[in-house]
């Protein structure tokens, strides 16, 4: 297929639909070598997203979500023949504003990052240099970004740690990040992430390592920046209950694919695929009734590298004996439920409606 | 089962009915420093808490990372010495028992801890790690030792064939159910659950509360549940205690404690729960706490929570709120209590200067 044919395919917020979007992935994948066989960890992903939206990726692990974003920030190793340990093989296109960017030469991303394009890192710990001070590491990235001096480089800094509600911060930039604790590296991290006003901010798990209470404080923290700065996000996590808190739009993920695709009231409300179905009932509910039993998915995420055939989820299916065999055979591709909502899934939209009816939202 | 007793319930058969009691329990971890290694100052995880749990309920612990939940779970299954205190198990004085007087205990009271992968001996097949409680308790089951752990590993939820594999070969939440399996080998009657599912992803955490649940009938256990994930202690437990800085300052009934929170702190913890319903997002009035949970090493004077606290009043940097029953089965430990419908403590002062 041409790239103008993947285009339409590519799943997106139907609102502004003439304009390019900021962010486009088109046939997105990431395969690694290993001595067991090919790891599919992203097999034919596509998306967009435009300007000023959150777009929350979720599912769960090896699902493939974090070695997108790594593709997106250019940060696989790519193959290299002297290497004994080959890296990502990568194919597919993924555009920044219009410029493609896997083709471009590792130098060139690197010059994106930063500025572009940031991350924010689950282990604000392992993210940070520990022989470094804090303030350190945010002043490099932005003298790399901007031609100041150190002078005004750290003022930037200091009035960014302000920003992410760090207490003195013109004494703690001068701290190592083991003396901040937990919910004050994830700060720092986001303080470094955002200097440079990245149009594009990726974060990967960002409260998973925090407790609820400084959570709602990160959460809060970036819904607010991202107000100010108009930025993009992608927020990975395969906690639900973050995604609808702060995502526009979701995109569920399965074993290296797309599965189901809207804006988070079709997500939450009227739910399509079997699987999100499922991680919907696995979650215990914080408030009204008591669920009797919670609609476990049975099974076991797949292995990457012998992903069943057809769909690949319907090993763990419940419905997978409605459509005769279907899904054992071939591989379901997007088709739309309703403007802006697609879905993966060989159930006939009549049936679909059917069980999601009567057998799946009495019990949610 | 017990055959049904048609007594009155006294005072006495209340007693019975509890399975495990912590009283005033403490476990401060000395810090030392200097040349001499002396003792400069202490960790006061756990700081006299009292609770009782009663035979066959859920009983939960939740509370924030440093909050000292899972160093009193270690206490009551005695991993840990308490430095004061004393815990009750089934009537008898538990808390300064010796390792050897402590091994016939382990039959009664086991654990399950959150990591399945530090958890089991990589070196180990499953038929091993599972038969481990026999071997070191001498205990030889009707049937034969393997017969027995391929029903418990039936029991959980795995193939009982898989008896020669090595953890390696499993999944995350089979090595969970591996775990569980060989807590099950010794028919306990307590099981302390630390974080038992927060390593797994979400459809892998359904199936693990519905087995835990399953167990708690088929075996008649007890079980003390230690979680940070405020929903799944709501679906599983009975009587929830809340835990900051190393105190308990509200014990109650889960559906109590979930529609009618009353200390400040489980008011604001509840409020920041993220919850999967867009419709949701406008409506909740979320309560921000600011900054971090103080350091345990020196704990804010009187009540813990005063410096965080936005209903902090001059009493609660002074005097520290004793965990007192407010309304039936319901402790809180705190001067100004949200959802209480009594006088509060400013106002009945008022009232007796009025006096």
């Amino acid at each position: 297929m041409t790239t103008s044919a993947l285009r339409d395919l590519v799943i997106r917020h139907p609102g502004k639909g003439d304009e390019q979007p900021f962010l486009e992935v088109i046939d997105l994948q990431v395969h690694f070598p290993t001595d067991d066989g090919l790891v599919k960890s992203v097999d034919g992903l596509s998306f967009a997203l435009d300007r000023g939206r959150t777009l929350g990726i979720v599912g769960e692990s090896g699902s493939g979500k974090s070695v997108t974003s790594l593709a997106i920030m250019g940060l696989h190793t790519r193959p290299a023949s002297e290497q004994s340990r080959p890296g990502a093989q990568l194919s597919g296109e993924i555009y920044l504003d219009g410029e493609e960017l896997l083709g471009k030469t590792p130098e060139y991303v690197r010059g994106l990052r930063g500025k572009r394009m940031a991350m924010i890192f689950q282990d604000p710990l392992s993210a940070m240099n520990p022989y470094y001070t804090v303030g350190k590491q945010i002043i490099e990235a932005y003298q790399i970004h901007n031609q100041v001096n150190k002078k005004v480089a750290r003022k930037h800094a200091i009035d960014m740690l302000g920003r992410v509600g760090i207490p003195e911060p013109s004494q703690r930039i001068d701290a190592y990040p083991h003396q901040f604790s937990g919910g004050m590296r994830q700060r720092a991290m986001i303080a470094m992430a955002l200097s440079c006003d990245p149009d594009l901010l990726i974060a990967d798990e960002p409260t998973t390592a925090l407790d609820v209470t400084v959570q709602a404080q990160i959460l809060d923290l970036i819904r607010d920046l991202q107000s100010e700065f108009n930025s993009s996000v992608v927020l990975i996590t395969h906690d639900l209950g973050v995604v609808a808190e702060i995502a526009d739009d979701v995109l569920v993920m399965y074993a290296g694919r797309a599965v189901e695709y809207g804006s988070a009231d079709q997500l939450f409300n009227r739910p399509a695929h079997p699987y999100t179905w499922g991680l919907l009932g696995s979650i215990p509910r914080f408030e009204g009734p008591k669920r009797e039993r919670l609609l476990a998915i049975k099974g076991t995420p797949p292995s990457l590298i012998n992903v069943p055939s057809g769909c690949p989820f319907h090993p763990r299916c419940e419905f997978a004996a409605r459509n005769e065999g279907l899904s054992e055979e071939i591989r379901p591709e997007l088709a739309p439920v309703e403007p802006g909502h697609t879905v993966a899934c060989h159930l006939s939209p009549t049936e679909r409606e059917q069980i999601w009816e009567h057998e799946i939202a009495p019990q949610l | 089962m017990t055959a049904p007793t048609h007594k009155p319930a006294t005072p006495e058969a209340e007693q019975n009915s509890d399975l495990i009691i912590a009283e005033d329990l403490i476990k401060h971890f000395p810090i030392r420093g200097g040349l001499l290694r002396r003792e400069v100052g202490a960790v006061q995880a756990v700081d006299g808490v009292n609770f009782a749990v009663r035979r066959g309920e859920t009983f939960s612990i939740v509370g924030e990372s440093g909050c000292g939940k899972s160093t009193t779970a270690r206490l009551l299954t005695r991993l840990l010495e308490p430095t004061a205190g004393k815990i009750t198990f089934e009537g008898r004085d538990i808390s300064h028992l010796k390792d050897s007087q402590l091994r016939p205990l382990r039959r009664d009271m086991q654990m399950i801890f959150q990591d399945p992968y530090s958890s089991l001996n990589p070196r180990h097949t499953v038929g091993k790690i599972v038969g481990a409680p026999y071997r070191i308790q001498g205990v030889s089951p009707e049937g034969g030792v393997k017969k027995t752990v391929q029903d418990l590993l039936a029991a959980v939820g795995l193939n009982p064939e898989h008896y020669n594999r090595y953890p390696h070969e499993f999944s995350g939440g089979q090595r969970q159910r591996i775990g569980i399996a060989r807590t099950l080998a010794l028919k306990p009657r307590l099981i302390v659950a630390d974080e038992p599912v927060s390593a797994l992803d979400v459809s892998i955490q359904a199936q693990i509360i519905n087995l835990l649940e399953d167990l708690q009938e088929d075996f008649d256990l007890t079980y003390v549940i230690i979680a940070h994930d405020l929903s799944v202690v709501r679906y599983v437990s009975d009587r929830v205690a809340v835990m900051y800085l190393g105190k308990i300052v509200e014990l109650a009934d889960a559906e109590a404690l979930y529609s009618a929170p009353m200390h400040p702190y489980t008011v604001a913890l509840m409020s920041a729960v993220p919850v999967p319903d867009t419709r949701r997002r406008q409506e909740r009035e979320r309560i921000l706490l600011t900054g971090d949970v103080p350091s345990p090493i020196s704990p804010p004077p009187a009540c813990r929570f005063h410096t965080r606290c936005w209903k902090a009043q001059e009493i609660c940097r002074t005097e520290e709120p004793p965990l007192v029953e407010l309304l039936p089965r319901h402790q809180v430990a705190c001067h100004f209590p949200e959802n209480y419908p009594g006088p509060t403590v400013e106002e009945s002062a008022t009232e007796a200067s009025l006096r």
